[in-house]
Parts: structure tokens; C-alpha cells; sequence
């Protein structure tokens, strides 16, 4: 059997943008003030009233071929179990060189640790066997679906074979394992 | 925290990694996977239900270290099947709010002027008690009147009631939801309720009318909206506003303000005269059926159209996609209603369609809900006393409204408006000023005030004007009554205490039994604690309480809800029928049947004022959350995009907004120049621009939707207060700076 590999979906067809991810991932993760690990982002296309919205709720994107991990110069930034990309916080020297190589803007630096942080994909949750993260188990409109890619039986597995969907900025190379269904 | 807890929880062990990866010496050494636990999950998890608005959802808070770490959704509550919305998860932040109300408070100096010195409990209970003691003694008991808003006021109705005034009133009522009740009750028999009981998870058409749905966020209704979206329900959002809820569509219909009630005449039409109506439904339970064809002959959709910018074949398409997925389509009744004046008849109108779309008792349409049955706590009886409330000055006007109207309370505040004058007033978790229509009109009422009093978390402006201030603690440091709505799922919650309460802070109980004590009205309040209170209601309806407690809450088996599962669907109308002709409306001197009456434009240079939600935020009471505005920190002027460039207007600019009636905002917000919304009307979100300098993150963020309604067109059959009817100019904010 295939290693795990963890992944996300987040339907935009449902997601109103509450953002209930972002408060519930700022508790969970007991974030300082003005910190968050997640975001909505809404794009309107169109003229008045002829409109097309589209609504996303947003984090790192724990990708496959992380600019991230390349660019961390002291292996802090690393790909760690079910694939997820993780900082180790004693390694991180916050010299920002990911924050400057990310093509998604997910991270951020703790001012009160200096070292860089972002989404875990909540793998205090996952480590313990919990099968959601926190902004899943939130989500009043079950717009979010977390589980293992390589599990053809898992939601998220076919959730993507049923679905359209897409990455973001897929020219980057990136091979995000967040994927946005449409 | 952070610094000395985080030390603490590892010094403890429980985080011993965390530890060593923030001090240890090993620096490039290698952890393998350093999994940082941050330590939210509760050492205690209590169940309780929300208080961010008015929802009720299920909690489960989660306790280390005495704190509340965080909230999630509890999976055993109906309303919130383990899922919550921002406010619901971001509880904490009003928890723990720097700028709570701390201990009680005194006014010292002239009434308004902000100052006020801190005194015990004692103190100023004795000072409230006095106040209400000097009303009942020099006026009488009907003199003294309760403003409220939450489900903690249950406590303060019960003093009201025992203490002997009639004058109880909750503008959630006729500032928001009233006329959608009478609108559905004059129909059906019966209102839509909260939580409303349309069955949107298996409608197959949902028609929205500014209900913006996903901003307004009330949990298990956007849990059912989304469900709809899932199940490829056809969505028809009418709104003047490109809404969130209209993105998810498959027909907008941008409505001209104001014609709401043309497109539905229109919508009955096409159902009627057209084809595609519920014959079964009407022939078998409808009243007056064939007053109502002829009342629609002439509301073509060619005559909609120049009314309501909505073409003639788009409103043929949409009632035909209604009629299509009848029963199961629901045209929804909205919940914050007073925009025009005649809401009352448009929710009657809504109620008529759904009527034609027969889903009234229907799985994917409404259903019929039921209610736990709880023992009232035994105590004496509360003699009536026959006083009569002061909300209207002759007993012919409004008369539909069935319950006291808050701004009617206001009014007769001012002499000259009832036969008696209101002396005194209680608020509860109320911010009047920016509740009710006119604040001008507010203060000048509070101005003649003998005595106010007011009991809440934070020091909304209300406060400031207050002679009492009472601190409550917050829904998470008390008990409260058992919860037992009329739903589908009938259910009992129970809110339990999850922290003890902080600074000096009371529950509601408490204090208005500490109050009961020093009226001598005791016998009233005969129960220990609200805990007592609860467990004693739930015991004698033969609920487990230990169970009770544990799961936070019981559900009971419901009746059917539908047709579909054996419902035989009754009308508790005059006629036992679904009335398409209304006697009763006809003989109050009232449109027997829905007449569209139009409610102008905006004179040039004006722009229709529009105000709703944002998802994060339960109008002023959660703006000066902190945690809850991480995503959103202020509200914008929404303009439209053609406008801004012909005015030579630029997004992100500040500026005020100035009504009709040359009242202009007190602070400027920046406009957000967009395509999603027509030209003639400006969005805000409501419950920003406040002027309590104690909530010092609300302080002055962006514009205050409530000081610039200074008019509103009151519904003559039930009193609501329409306040979609002002209209405001854009003033860039470096004009009017300099000028001043």
C-alpha cells in the first residue's frame, strides 16, 4: 500500500466565504492576534449584472514539490508524514527565504517565537488518529473535505474522480495536494 | 497568554516537545517530525448552546487551565450537527473581550455625559430597586418598561411580570421579524418561527428575496442552503445586490428596490392565469380563491416589468421553475423584514406563492414543527392586573401586532403620545440607539427618562446614557433556562456554566432575583439558582437531567412534519383554510388581498441605503470581538462600479455618508467600487461607526447604518418599522474634513 499522502478539498460550488475555517483555526491552533493560517479569497468577474463569483477558502497548499522546502535553507521547511509540508520550529532561523519562495503567500512569522509558521494540515489532530482538521470539522457548508489522496476509497478521493477541479497557480510547479472543486 | 501559560503547560508535560523546540540547545539537531501540540483541546468539555446571535446552536467548550480554549459545534444538537459559524467558534473573543463591562456602574454628573463611578452590588441594586420602587409608588408599575433582546431576558420578563407592568417589549419584533409572522400567520394560521421551518436541505427550488443567505449566517439554515446547492436545487435570488448567495444562483434577478411585492403579484400571475398553480392544494384548503384570480389578472409580468427591472420572460422562467419543482420549492420568508412600510402584505404575498406552489406541510417546502413540552418551575401565580401597555395611543392602531412594540415604548416616553408617560426603563442586551429607527428620536425619549437601567456584556452606547449599569457575565459563565423551540427535531438544550464569571460580573438570574428580593417580590423567584431552575423544569418533564447534562442536550420524537410522512395539514385561520382572501384584513380596514403600492426612487444625487450582514458578525453585538474580526474590521460603502467612474469616485477613498434629513455619518468608512450592485443603492453592513469609546477596537470603524434611518415608514397593520426608505449622498471624506 501506497504511504499516505494528506490532501484537501474545498468546493466552491458551497463555500459562502463564512470563514468560520479561519476562526476555528485560530482557537484550535491557539493563534496570537492578527495571525491567521487560512483566508477567504473571492474573485468577481463580469459587468453589472451579468457576474460570475467565485469564493475560496485559502491555506498552504502543502505542495508536492514545495518552492518552500528548496528554498529553506536550514531543512526547517520539509516534507514530513502523509506528505504534509511542516516547519520544525528549532531548525526555522526565520530568514524568510520560503516566505519570498512561496507562490501563495501561506506563510507568516511569529513574532513571538521569530520562526516562520503556518497551516499543518492540523497533524496534532491527524497524528492522534483524528480523522478532520479543524477548519473541516467546522464548516457549516461541508466545503471542506481532508483525507489521503492514495486512499482510493477515502471522501477526498472521490470527491476529485467525480469532480472538476483545479490548483492554484499550477504554472509554478508547485503540485499542490489542495485542490479547489468547482 | 501566551508567554507564561505556554511555560506552564509544558513545565507541566503536556506540550514537552513544544518546550524543547523553543529553548533546546540542539539546534540543527534533528527531531525527526516536531508535531506541536497547541494545547486547545479541553482537559473539561461542557456542552451549552450559543448566545453570538440568536440562533441557539449546540456547543462544546473546551476548558484548560480554567480558560476557554476554544468552541466547536456539538455533533448531538440539532441546530448544529457539530458544526458552528465564525461567531459561534470565535466565542471566546467576547470572553474575553478587554473592554467588558467589569462591575457595576453609577452615574455621577448629568445624564449623557459619560461619567460614572463604580460602586458594589449592593449599591447599585439598592439604586435600581429605589428607581423602580419610586416609579411604582409616585406613577405606577405600568410607567416602568423592559426593552430586551436574548435569550438571558427571560429572567427580566419574569421580574417585569411580577412586578406588574404590561410594557415588555423585544424590537426583534418590530424592527425585524414581525411582519413575515402576521404575513404567514393571516395566510397559513401559523408564522414560519425561529428557527424558521422551511425544509431547505431537500427543496429542489429555493427562491431567496433579500435574505442573503451565507452572509446572514445562521448555522443550520446555511447548512440546509448548502445542502440544497449539493442536491442541485434550482437557486432564483432576488436582490438589488450580487449577494453570495446570488453567486450560487442559476438566476439573479438585480430587483429595483422597493418592487419586491410587484414581482410576486407578477409570479402569482403567470402561476395562476399562465398555468402551473397547485390545483389540488387550492381547491381542497384554500379561502377565496377566486377573488384572488381576478385580484391578479391584471399583474401581468409586462406590468412587473417597468416596476421591477425583472423582464417579462425571466419572470415567466422563474415561476416556471418554481411550478416545476412544486411542492418541494420554497419562495423563503426572509427573516430581518421591515424595509418599506407595507412588509406585512409582501410576506402575506410570499405566504400566497408558496400557497400556489402548495408546499405548505410538504418535505422540500415547510414543514410543521413541534416542541418538547417542559413543567413550568411551581411558584404562585402572577395575578393579572388589567394595565394596559403604552406602545400605541388608540387600541385601533396596528391592530395586528401581536405583541408590544419597542418603538411604541420609546414614543410614549415622550409626553403627549399615550394617555400615560414611561418613567423608567430597563434594557437588556439591547443597544436602542441603534435598534431603533431614529436615534434622535432615542436620546430625546431617554432625555425625559426619571430612571434607566441597563444590563449588558459590553458598553454599547446605551450605557453611557444610563443611570444603572449592570454587568452581566457573558453565556458562557452562567446558566440559563432550559431551550425548547418548536422545530422539526424537537429538542431541549440546556446552557450550562463552562468558566466561572469574570471581574465582578452577575448572571441574569441573579440579578433580577436580587432585585425581586428588594421589591417584595421574592415569592416569584422561590428556586436556588438558575441551575436549580432548569434541572427542576426538565425533572418534571421526565428528562434524564444527568443525561441532560452530559449531552448538553435531549431530542423528543416529532409528529410528522409533511404529507409525505402522514401530516394532515391544519390551518389555524378564521376559515380553518389557506386564505387567499383575508376577512380579517378587510375588516381591520386593510387590502383583503396583497395591492402594490410603489416606493419611489432616489432624488438625484442619492443613492437607496441598504444595510445587511457580514458572516462574521451579529450586528453591533459582536463588532468589538477581536478574535471575530481577524477577517473582517470594518465595514465599506458599496457602490456600483459605472457610478464611481461618472463621479469620478475611487474604490478604497473614504467617505461619509449624508441622508436626506442632512444627518451625516459620525465617522467615514472606505468605498468598496464593485459590480455587484445596481446604481441606484449603496450596502453597508450594519452595526459598525460606533460612538462607545469604551469598545475601543469598535470605536469609530467605518459608518453606522442606524444614525442615518431617520426615517422609517411604519406598517399600519402591525407596526414594523420600515427602514429601507432613506436615501444618502457620498461626500468625500477630504471635502467635509476641510470644511471642518
Amino acid at each position: 500500500m501506497l504511504e499516505q499522502q494528506f490532501g484537501m478539498t474545498v468546493d466552491t460550488r458551497t463555500c459562502v466565504g463564512c470563514a468560520a475555517c479561519v476562526i476555528a483555526c485560530k482557537t484550535e491552533n491557539r493563534l496570537a492576534e492578527g495571525y491567521v493560517r487560512n483566508w477567504i479569497t473571492t474573485q468577481t468577474r463580469g459587468r453589472f449584472p451579468e457576474l460570475v463569483m467565485t469564493i475560496r477558502s485559502e491555506r498552504c497548499n502543502h505542495c508536492r514539490s514545495a518552492a518552500c522546502v528548496r528554498a529553506c535553507p536550514t531543512g526547517a521547511s520539509h516534507y514530513a508524514a502523509g506528505g504534509t509540508v511542516q516547519v520544525t520550529g528549532s531548525k526555522c532561523t526565520g530568514c524568510k527565504a520560503c516566505m519570498a519562495a512561496c507562490p501563495y503567500d501561506a506563510r507568516y512569522v511569529d513574532e513571538q517565537s521569530g520562526t516562520v509558521d503556518k497551516c499543518t494540515f492540523c497533524n496534532h489532530r491527524t497524528s492522534r488518529g483524528m480523522a478532520t482538521t479543524a477548519c473541516q470539522e467546522v464548516c457549516p457548508t461541508r466545503s471542506i473535505v481532508f483525507g489521503d489522496l492514495n486512499d482510493p476509497d477515502s471522501e477526498i478521493s472521490h470527491l476529485l474522480a467525480q469532480r472538476d477541479w483545479y490548483t492554484l497557480k499550477p504554472d509554478a510547479g508547485t503540485r499542490p495536494s489542495h485542490y479547489f472543486l468547482k | 497568554m501566551e508567554r507564561r501559560e505556554f511555560l506552564k503547560i509544558g513545565g507541566a508535560g503536556a506540550a514537552g516537545s513544544v518546550l524543547l523546540g523553543g529553548l533546546g540547545t540542539d539546534w540543527f539537531g534533528s527531531y525527526g517530525d516536531e508535531i506541536k501540540d497547541p494545547g486547545s483541546d479541553g482537559e473539561k468539555i461542557v456542552p451549552s448552546f450559543c448566545e453570538l446571535c440568536f440562533w441557539k446552536c449546540g456547543i462544546l467548550a473546551h476548558v484548560r487551565n480554567g480558560r476557554v480554549t476554544k468552541i466547536t459545534g456539538n455533533p448531538k444538537h440539532p441546530l448544529s450537527r457539530g458544526r458552528l459559524c465564525p461567531r459561534g467558534a470565535g466565542g471566546t473573543g467576547l470572553l474575553y473581550d478587554p473592554d467588558r463591562l467589569q462591575q457595576p456602574l453609577v452615574r455621577v454628573g448629568k445624564r449623557g455625559q459619560q461619567k460614572f463611578e463604580a460602586v458594589s452590588w449592593d449599591t447599585a441594586l439598592d439604586e435600581v430597586a429605589e428607581g423602580f420602587e419610586k416609579i411604582r409608588r409616585q406613577h405606577g408599575p405600568e410607567h416602568l418598561a423592559l426593552f430586551y433582546h436574548g435569550f438571558g431576558a427571560n429572567w427580566m420578563k419574569h421580574l417585569f411580570k411580577a412586578y406588574g407592568s404590561p410594557n415588555i417589549s423585544a424590537p426583534s419584533y418590530a424592527q425585524c421579524r414581525g411582519p413575515r409572522d402576521v404575513g404567514f400567520d393571516l395566510t397559513f394560521g401559523s408564522g414560519v418561527g425561529s428557527p424558521e421551518n422551511t425544509d431547505m436541505a431537500n427543496t429542489r427550488c429555493l427562491v431567496l428575496i433579500g435574505n442573503h443567505l451565507g452572509e446572514n449566517m445562521h448555522n443550520t439554515q446555511v447548512q440546509d442552503f448548502s445542502e440544497a446547492i449539493r442536491n442541485r436545487a434550482d437557486l432564483i435570488v432576488v436582490d438589488p445586490r450580487f449577494s453570495v448567495a446570488a453567486s450560487k444562483a442559476r438566476y439573479w434577478l438585480p430587483i429595483r428596490p422597493g418592487s419586491d411585492l410587484a414581482l410576486l403579484l407578477a409570479w402569482a400571475h403567470v402561476l395562476v392565469h399562465e398555468g402551473g398553480y397547485d390545483r389540488e392544494t387550492v381547491n381542497q384548503h384554500g379561502y377565496g380563491f377566486d377573488a384572488f384570480r381576478e385580484h391578479l389578472k391584471s399583474h401581468t409580468p409586462e406590468w412587473a416589468y417597468p416596476r421591477t427591472g425583472i423582464k417579462p420572460a425571466v419572470i415567466r422562467e422563474t415561476a416556471a421553475l418554481m411550478a416545476g419543482a412544486a411542492p418541494r420549492a420554497i419562495v423563503h420568508p426572509g427573516r430581518h423584514v421591515t424595509w418599506y412600510g407595507d412588509d406585512t402584505q409582501r410576506s402575506r404575498m410570499i405566504a400566497l406563492v408558496n400557497a400556489l406552489l402548495g408546499s405548505w406541510g410538504r418535505r422540500g417546502g415547510f414543514l410543521v414543527p413541534s416542541q418538547v413540552e417542559l413543567a413550568d418551575y411551581p411558584m404562585p401565580e402572577i395575578r393579572k392586573n388589567g394595565l394596559q401597555p403604552a406602545d400605541r395611543p388608540a387600541a385601533s392602531q396596528y391592530p395586528l401586532a401581536d405583541t408590544v412594540l419597542a418603538q411604541g415604548l420609546c414614543n410614549a416616553t415622550i409626553p403627549g403620545y399615550h394617555d400615560y408617560d414611561l418613567k423608567g426603563w430597563m434594557v437588556y442586551g439591547s443597544n436602542l440607539p441603534t435598534t431603533l429607527p431614529d436615534p434622535r428620536k432615542t436620546y430625546e425619549a431617554i432625555r425625559k427618562l426619571d430612571f434607566l437601567v441597563t444590563i449588558d456584556v459590553l458598553p454599547a452606547e446605551i450605557c453611557g446614557w444610563s443611570d444603572v449599569v449592570l454587568p452581566e457575565c457573558t453565556y458562557l459563565e452562567r446558566c440559563d433556562d432550559l431551550h425548547n423551540p418548536y422545530y422539526k427535531e424537537p429538542y431541549v438544550a440546556v446552557r450550562q456554566k463552562v468558566v466561572e464569571p469574570l471581574h465582578q460580573t452577575k448572571p441574569g438570574w441573579w440579578i433580577a432575583r436580587e432585585l425581586a428580593d428588594r421589591l417584595g417580590l421574592e415569592q416569584f423567584f422561590p428556586w436556588k439558582d438558575s441551575e436549580e431552575y432548569a434541572m427542576e423544569r426538565a425533572h418534571g418533564a421526565g428528562l434524564d437531567c444527568e443525561t441532560l447534562r452530559r449531552d448538553g442536550v435531549a431530542t423528543g420524537v416529532s409528529p410528522p412534519t409533511c404529507v409525505e410522512d402522514g401530516l394532515r395539514p391544519e390551518f389555524w385561520t378564521d376559515s380553518g383554510k389557506i386564505e387567499f382572501y383575508s376577512n380579517r384584513l378587510q375588516q381591520a380596514g386593510f387590502d383583503p388581498m396583497p395591492v402594490y403600492t410603489d416606493h419611489g426612487d432616489p432624488p438625484a444625487g442619492y443613492f437607496r441605503l441598504l444595510f445587511g450582514r457580514t458572516p462574521t458578525h451579529t450586528f453591533g453585538r459582536t463588532t468589538n470581538n477581536r478574535l471575530l474580526s481577524e477577517t473582517f474590521k470594518g465595514n465599506e460603502v458599496w457602490l456600483n462600479a459605472e457610478t464611481a467612474r461618472l463621479r469620478g469616485l475611487k474604490h478604497g477613498e473614504q467617505v461619509y455618508l449624508q441622508n436626506q434629513d442632512g444627518v451625516r455619518s459620525s465617522f467615514s468608512a472606505p468605498l468598496k467600487v464593485t459590480e455587484r450592485i445596481r446604481p441606484d443603492a449603496v450596502f453597508l453592513v450594519h452595526g459598525y461607526g460606533r460612538k462607545a469609546r469604551e469598545l475601543r477596537f469598535a470605536f469609530g470603524r467605518g459608518i453606522d447604518s442606524a444614525e442615518l434611518v431617520t426615517q422609517a415608514k411604519v406598517d399600519p397593520i402591525m407596526g414594523g418599522t420600515g427602514m429601507n426608505v432613506n436615501f444618502v449622498a457620498i461626500l468625500r471624506a477630504e471635502d467635509v474634513e476641510e470644511v471642518a
